[in-house]
């Protein structure tokens, strides 16, 4: 059983504050993924949980025992680095069974473990080769398994697939999720990569700032963004935002033209939609389409709507030209509303 | 130009002048140790290596060698590790560290026989102290173990910086990440430094200990000043031969020998410190 729970965690470099109050729990065999753009503190908060770093203020806990104080060692956590840290000296063997070395474990369990996790990660046949004469996707699946031959409670993971080409991305990602679910491990996973975040995550954190916006199901996180920054970060492309003003009745608003049903508010707020949930209607919001993306499986288009930028995702048989007025209505129950002051969601 | 000749091209003033410089004269130096004035003899080898003063001087290079490059390699790893911990003050460090390297070591000699000598530092020092009565001569034929000391002490001292600067670039060059890996993975820092740094050193303590160990057999000025006749060595019989007996064919060959010893250290470390194919960074 490992739970971990992150309290009041801060972290100052100098006069920068890269972490601000931060509080989060991961459930037991959890797989949690931080995701954020470069600069947000993911990778700082991992590697405070990692023990490679010491938080400035606050308590880390897994399996409920303080381990703030502890060497990465005494964690119960292994890790998989970016650039993998396969160790170029040692055999893709004597990688995979560092740590296991480290723990003296006598030979014939080291090779039991080795072996066994270099069958999970399919990289049996490569046992006595060396780092330099693997392929960047190999040495990622080393880097794998050696984080999993110590049988950790929990497995840290820095964006272990940036490196790899999107073919490849794609493969890792189904397959690394599978032996994770498999290994009872609890994951905590950072990633800029949304789509990475989306397909393989129980729960994402969403991080702005050195601070967790929203942690959440990847589902919750796409349809109910809890502020203004997840919606504009999370969706390829992101939602679109127009300004809303309460149009006399409670809960009337008047958004570019339109006047939609929302939350009761007294005061200005921001209408935001996604653009696959706009449709071509007769009555709508007047957009005059500026660019135009044929993607094969869908058309998307980037719009105007009184001087704010708007993209909608059209069926791919749609007939849309540069310069042409579409009239495209939001569908029921998809908006969302923010409050602009607070940048925070409204229902 | 044709773009497959031109690095050639490039390459052929220095080249030119390497064999001007030092490949003519060193065919020179070969045929005057292998003749004598009429044809081929081994002659020359015959006579240095059968003098009273050669297996003494021999074994007085070899010892000094197997003294000092191993303290040296450990006090530079030392340095290089430490210096690498640094964030602030790292460079004037290093400058200061590395000054040694700035002087002769006929001159680094000198200051040593300066501490050493019979009206110098250290007998001034503990005569001050109280210690002694009268000065003592330590650099006598009477104690040749404080002579050696001396000697060790002052090739220490002047030539472990040159170990140290190829080192800390070796170190700079590790990625951290493997370290951070090394921690996560439970290795303590002597573990670190055991299964991390040091065979990730190797092209830079292979490196380091040829230029070490060549100018370990080459040692000539810093023995000269402190041991004088004392303590023999083969660079100083080269010298010996070449301008107090005046046998050029006696002192081209025991360059020679020397040259041999050199190449055979350099194939053995070599050898040693290998990285096996797709073993690198």
């Amino acid at each position: 059983m490992a739970v971990i729970e992150i309290k009041n965690v801060a972290k100052r470099f100098g006069d920068y504050q890269a972490l601000h109050d931060i509080n989060l729990t991961i459930d037991d065999q959890e797989f949690m993924v931080l995701l954020g753009a470069s600069g947000c503190g993911k990778s700082t908060l991992l590697r405070i949980i990692c023990g490679l770093e010491t938080a400035s203020e606050g308590e880390v806990w897994i399996g409920g025992k303080r381990v703030d104080h502890l060497p990465p060692k005494d964690r119960g956590i292994s890790m998989v680095f970016q650039n993998y840290a396969v160790f170029p000296h040692l055999t893709v063997f004597e990688n995979i069974g560092f740590g296991l070395r480290m723990q003296k474990l006598p030979n014939d369990q080291v090779k039991r473990r080795v072996e066994r996790t270099a069958g999970l990660m399919h990289i049996d046949q490569l046992l006595k080769r060396y780092s330099g004469e693997l392929s960047g996707g190999q040495r990622q699946r080393v880097a794998v398994a050696r984080a999993l031959a110590m049988e950790p409670d929990v497995i840290l993971m820095d964006e272990p697939l940036s490196n790899l080409d999107a073919l490849l991305r794609m493969e890792m990602r189904a397959e690394l999720k599978g032996v994770l679910a498999e290994s009872n491990t609890t994951a905590i996973y950072v990633t800029h990569d949304q789509v990475e975040a989306m397909s393989m995550a129980d729960r994402i954190s969403v991080m702005h700032e050195g601070k967790i916006v929203q942690a959440a199901s990847p589902i919750e996180v796409y349809r109910d963004p809890a502020a203004e920054f997840v919606a504009g970060f999370i969706g390829n492309p992101p939602m679109n935002f127009l300004p809303a003003t309460p149009a006399g009745a409670a809960g009337q608003w008047s958004v570019a033209g339109q006047t939609l049903h929302g939350p009761n508010a007294g005061k200005d707020l921001k209408f935001a939609i996604r653009p696959e949930d706009l449709t071509l209607a007769d009555q709508g919001f007047q957009a005059r389409a500026k660019v135009v993306e044929p993607l094969g499986a869908h058309l998307l288009v980037t719009c105007e709507v009184e001087g704010h930028q708007f993209r909608a995702i059209l069926d791919s048989e749609t007939q849309v030209r540069m310069g042409d007025t579409l009239t495209l209505a939001p569908q029921d129950g998809r908006g969302r509303w923010f409050d602009p002051a607070t940048t925070l969601a409204v229902s | 130009m044709n773009p497959r000749l031109l690095p050639y091209v490039l390459i052929l003033p220095v080249t030119l002048f390497l064999c001007l410089f030092f490949l003519y004269p060193f065919v020179l130096v070969a045929q005057q140790a292998f003749s004598d004035g009429s044809g081929f003899t081994l002659d020359n080898f015959r006579d240095v290596t059968s003098h009273w003063k050669f297996p003494i001087s021999l074994k007085n290079t070899f010892l000094l060698a197997l003294a000092v490059v191993p303290i040296q390699l450990a006090l530079s790893l030392l340095m290089a590790t430490m210096v690498n911990r640094m964030k602030r003050g790292r460079d004037l460090i290093l400058y200061i560290w590395t000054i040694p390297l700035g002087i002769s070591d006929l001159a680094a000699g000198i200051i040593w026989l300066a501490i050493f000598e019979q009206s110098g530092f250290l007998n001034s020092m503990m005569g001050g102290l109280g210690l002694i009565d009268s000065p003592t001569n330590f650099l006598s034929y009477q104690s040749p173990m404080m002579v050696f000391v001396a000697i060790m002490l002052a090739e220490v001292w002047r030539a472990t910086a040159i170990m140290l600067v190829i080192l800390v670039a070796g170190i700079g060059l590790i990625p951290k990440e493997y370290y951070e890996a090394g921690e996560v993975f439970g290795a303590t820092a002597w573990q670190r430094f055991l299964k991390i740094t040091l065979p990730m050193l190797r092209p830079s303590l292979q490196t380091a200990l040829v230029l070490r160990v060549i100018l370990a057999f080459e040692v000539f000025a810093v023995v000269q000043a402190l041991g004088g006749t004392l303590f023999p060595v083969l660079m100083g019989e080269t010298y010996e031969y070449q301008f107090t007996l005046l046998n050029a064919g006696a002192a081209a060959a025991i360059a020679l020998i020397i040259l041999g010893i050199s190449i055979a250290f350099t194939l053995i470390i070599m050898r040693a410190l290998r990285v096996p194919k797709g073993a690198t960074i």
